[in-house]
């Protein structure tokens, strides 16, 4: 065999002792040298067993070409009970599964609202008194194609964005976003609350859904790849998104509903974030279509129920890896502080998932101050997320990269290998039920939910 | 403001949320501080201060409110004050975005992707070089592992895939290379020239090239594989592969194979694929028969046709002609001996595993410990790079001391520096100390300098590992 290393100037790539490297720089011989680091504390054997798996390469090369591959489109609006898998007396929430007595502030607020929204209640007392007593199930979304973001309580009333994959027809969902300040996925469910909901629930919903059948499907990887060149890194700023979508559905918002029209463009054009939720649906769908492929150690769901935060692996099926969700680091509304903060929430990190959000965020310059106080912060931690990485997008890019693809496809094996943890934007939801958004920050999830989920790929 | 509350509408001043709420933040956690508000003056942040019991005045989203608690008067004013040094610093906070300073890669994966190399060389801990030399034949790259205490599993997998993908994994515990010129680990500075090495061993690879270099022969490259290539495990999987490789390699005229004698059936298939060489090759397996390391480096002289000097050597000062170069190999059983005052022991301490083996065989006899070996280097740099175990053992030392000292690339900068004054101590005390000297002429450490200082100290220094050995044990009388 020809062996091209024999041929031309060496160049090499050095890990591990400085006197090797320093040896090959007195000798001029160009060289990068890595910033290695151990893995994380008692990794090493799973990661040698993982990294040995013949599958692996090919698995996670299957994995996330999917991912990026998806073509999500919104298809259409329709309410969660005709579209979702949901039995009578159940409702869904953000992140792994939870039971009510272990479930934080926001997501029982949540919950509460919901049951009054539903009707099982008359008001709050009687809606907790029911939900304690277990009469209502509560199940995660990602079980049923759907996401939600914060508490993410999705209940059959509620209208859902309906995101279809024209690349391999995968379908996904997420609830229409309500505004910010005192709405039901932080936690509040007083009567503004519910008068919200049902007025999404009549006029919304229906509206969105005439529109979209006027308009046909809306494109969501050609409009997120144009709102990340605009200053979006699609979870914490969506406001080129959303002002996006706007101007796409806006003619067919008139056109289906002269009389409601205005209140509509009104509600969506008043919260920068209706269109996190299509993004998320987007996410979604394309981290579904990277599932269950066997020897893959990519992340396919980063979720926290205010509680837990989960992951789950593409080559692990449907298994949950956990540990506790973290409080984030964040700037604060009005008068709130951390005392105030709930453990992070939601499924909003699947933005993150997909190679947004926190990924994302050198292309956001207008909220770096989330993650530190200037671009070559945000710079810096997009750039440690291709670490973690397998892949860069074709079409989400960072103009202040050089249109470099976002980091795309998080490997649990790389998180273990260089205790770089995925970099997540998040709002900040009031512990105590009731109280809404409190703030915005930045969090780190929990080592233990990928080194448990890389011990279980050793043994798969 | 009422009582310690400040409350201010600044009309048509702007700043982003985020900026506002890093600044409430900062006000919030002064001392004496109990709420501390800067926002936009949006029907939510306005009622937000209202709840929390502020009298705001009437204001629009345009507007710029601030609204601060504090339990003192002083408190309230210093906050006041800080609140108009963090405005000027937003105000200042046009500054450059400066692109972040290039992060260096944390995988040998990611730097891969910025980075068009030819080959990495992995010296991480032996039980996380895997992952390392993986990411490197996965994408394509051949890799030097410098790591020992690398599992055989581990290597045989590596090998397997390098196999797979065309590229060479040199080692594990590969301690030299040469490749296109640039010396990889432990590595002499040869000129370069017609002979390849395949080396499964790392100082008998230093030995062959430094004793073919100074006879005016250089070499076209040296390919380690590690030192267990050749056991059945692994099956001398890189052995092949580099045989070949240098087969077919414009530059090299003449390959040596060194190395320990492999497992029967790797032996068979290596014998097979020599023969099926284009070039010659000169095959030296360490006692697989009579030969030695210098034996080799002159039989790769005569199938080049070119002439074998005489190996070099600076003989003790107290016997300024006993060494001479051509003398060594002859008995001298009635020689005055300042060498050898009485003790006979012969005291073996290496940082060579190759040169270990061989001085062993060389003398046949008596306690040799390579420092080099894998229990001596967990969780410690080798000896070459670190010499205080062995040198705490040379000063325990009686008898006849032999050791080996290899310069080169990324060995010790000044080795004799840290061995004249041990080799000083035990002379004091009579023990004898005989000096393999392992390098160039062109060596960073300067061959000719390191002779001099070890002799001076009173050390007899060879630069052939094989005469050495015969030096020592002659002083033991074991040989005569």
């Amino acid at each position: 065999m020809t062996l091209p290393l024999l041929d031309g100037e060496p160049r090499v790539i050095t890990a591990g002792a400085s006197v090797l490297a320093e040896a090959l720089d007195r000798q001029a011989v160009p060289r990068l040298g890595v910033d290695w680091r151990p893995p994380l504390p008692g990794t090493v054997e799973a990661l040698a067993r993982v990294l040995a798996d013949p599958r692996r390469a090919r698995a996670n090369e299957i994995a996330v070409g999917r991912m990026l591959s998806a073509r999500p489109r919104l298809s259409g609006v329709r309410p969660a009970r005709e579209v979702l898998d949901l039995p009578p007396g159940t409702f869904l929430h953000a992140g792994p599964p939870i039971e009510w007595e272990r479930a934080s502030g926001p997501l029982r607020g949540a919950l509460i609202g919901a049951a009054v929204f539903e009707g099982l209640a008359a008001d709050a007392p009687e809606a907790e008194r029911l939900l304690a007593s277990g009469a209502v199930a509560l199940d995660s979304c990602h079980h049923h194609r759907t996401v939600g973001p914060m508490a993410g309580v999705v209940s059959p009333s509620m209208w859902m964005f309906e995101v279809v994959d024209a690349e391999h027809g995968g379908t996904a969902y997420c609830s229409l976003n309500e505004g910010l300040g005192k709405v039901l996925r932080y936690g509040a469910y007083g009567a503004e609350v519910i008068e919200r909901l049902r007025w999404m629930g009549e006029v919304l919903g229906p509206v969105l859904a005439a529109a979209l059948a006027i308009s046909g499907p809306v494109d969501l990887r050609s409009m997120i790849a144009q709102a990340l060149q605009m200053g979006d890194e699609l979870h914490n700023r969506n406001r080129a998104a959303t002002s996006l979508l706007v101007r796409e559905l806006a003619p067919a918002i008139v056109d289906a509903a002269p009389r409601h029209a205005a209140e509509v463009l009104r509600f969506i054009n008043g919260n920068d974030h209706f269109f996190l939720n299509a993004g998320m649906a987007a996410g979604k769908a394309g981290a579904d279509a990277a599932r269950d492929v066997p020897g893959s150690s990519m992340v396919v769901a980063m979720a926290r129920n205010g509680t837990d935060f989960g992951i789950q692996v593409s080559g692990l099926g449907d298994r949950w890896f956990t540990g506790p969700a973290g409080v984030p680091d964040g700037l604060y509304l009005g008068a709130f502080g951390p005392d105030d903060a709930n453990p992070d929430i939601g499924d909003s990190t699947i933005t993150e998932t997909s190679g947004l959000g926190g990924f994302a965020m050198a292309a956001a310059p207008a909220i770096v101050r989330f993650v530190g106080g200037d671009v070559a912060d945000a710079v810096a931690a997009t750039g440690s997320m291709y670490e973690i990485t397998l892949a860069e997008h074709p079409a989400y890019q960072i103009p202040g990269l050089g249109f470099r693809g976002t980091p795309t496809g998080i490997d649990v094996a790389l998180v273990a290998r260089t205790g770089s943890l995925p970099v997540v934007n998040t709002g900040i939801a009031g512990r105590v039920a009731g109280t809404g958004q409190v703030g915005a920050g930045l969090v780190s999830p929990p080592a233990e939910a990928f080194t448990s989920a890389l011990a279980a790929l050793a043994d798969s | 403001m009422t009582g310690t509350d400040l409350v201010e509408v600044r009309a048509g001043v702007y700043h982003d949320s985020v900026s506002l709420m890093r600044l409430s933040r900062a006000l919030g956690d002064r001392p004496g501080v109990e709420v501390a508000m800067v926002a936009m003056a949006t029907a939510l942040n306005v009622g937000l201060a209202r709840d929390a019991g502020f009298a705001v005045p009437q204001a629009g989203p345009s507007d710029l409110l601030v609204a601060v608690r504090a339990d003192t008067a002083s408190a309230l004013r210093e906050a006041a004050a800080e609140l108009d040094r963090q405005f000027a610093a937003l105000a200042m906070a046009g500054r450059s975005a400066a692109t972040a300073a290039e992060r260096a890669p944390r995988t040998t994966r990611a730097a891969t992707r910025t980075f068009e190399a030819t080959l990495a060389l992995v010296s991480v801990p032996g039980e996380h070089a895997f992952a390392e030399a993986l990411d490197a034949v996965e994408a394509g790259l051949s890799v030097m592992i410098f790591s020992d205490n690398v599992p055989v599993e581990q290597e045989v997998l590596l090998k397997e895939r390098a196999g797979e993908r065309g590229v060479l994994v040199m080692g594990p515990d590969c301690g030299t290379a040469v490749v296109g010129g640039a010396g990889l680990g432990f590595a002499n500075v040869l000129r370069p020239g017609p002979v390849g090495l395949v080396a499964a061993s790392g100082t008998g690879a230093q030995q062959i090239t430094c004793l073919l270099d100074h006879a005016g022969t250089g070499v076209s490259h040296v390919l380690g594989v590690g030192g267990r290539d050749l056991s059945a495990q692994v099956g001398g999987r890189s052995t092949l592969a580099a045989l070949d490789a240098l087969d077919a390699d414009p530059a090299t005229e003449l390959i040596v194979l060194v190395g320990k004698p492999p497992a029967p059936e790797v032996a068979a298939r290596v014998r097979a694929a020599v023969a099926g060489l284009a070039t010659p090759v000169v095959t030296a397996m360490l006692g697989d028969g009579p030969g030695d390391l210098t034996t080799a480096a002159e039989r790769a002289l005569a199938a080049l046709g070119r002439p074998v000097p005489d190996w070099p050597s600076w003989p003790n000062p107290d016997r300024p002609n006993r060494d001479r170069p051509d003398a060594e190999d002859r008995p001298d059983t009635d020689r005055p001996d300042t060498d050898r005052p009485g003790a006979v022991g012969l005291c073996g301490l290496y940082a060579g595993g190759t040169l270990c083996e061989e001085a062993r065989l060389v003398a046949g006899t008596d306690t040799f410990t390579d420092f080099g070996a894998d229990e001596y280097t967990l969780g410690r740099a080798h000896p070459m790079i670190d010499p205080t175990v062995r040198l705490a053992a040379l000063r325990q030392a009686s008898g006849v001391v032999l050791l080996d000292v290899v310069l080169g690339h990324a060995a010790e900068p000044d080795p004799a520096a840290a061995l004249v004054p041990a080799v000083e101590e035990v002379r004091a005390r009579g023990t004898a100390v005989v000096v393999a000297l392992v390098g160039t002429a062109a060596d960073p450490q300067d061959l000719h300098r390191q002779a001099e200082a070890l002799r001076s100290a009173g050390a007899s220094v060879f630069l052939s590992n094989a005469a050495a050995a015969r030096h020592a044990a002659r002083l033991t009388g074991s040989d005569s």
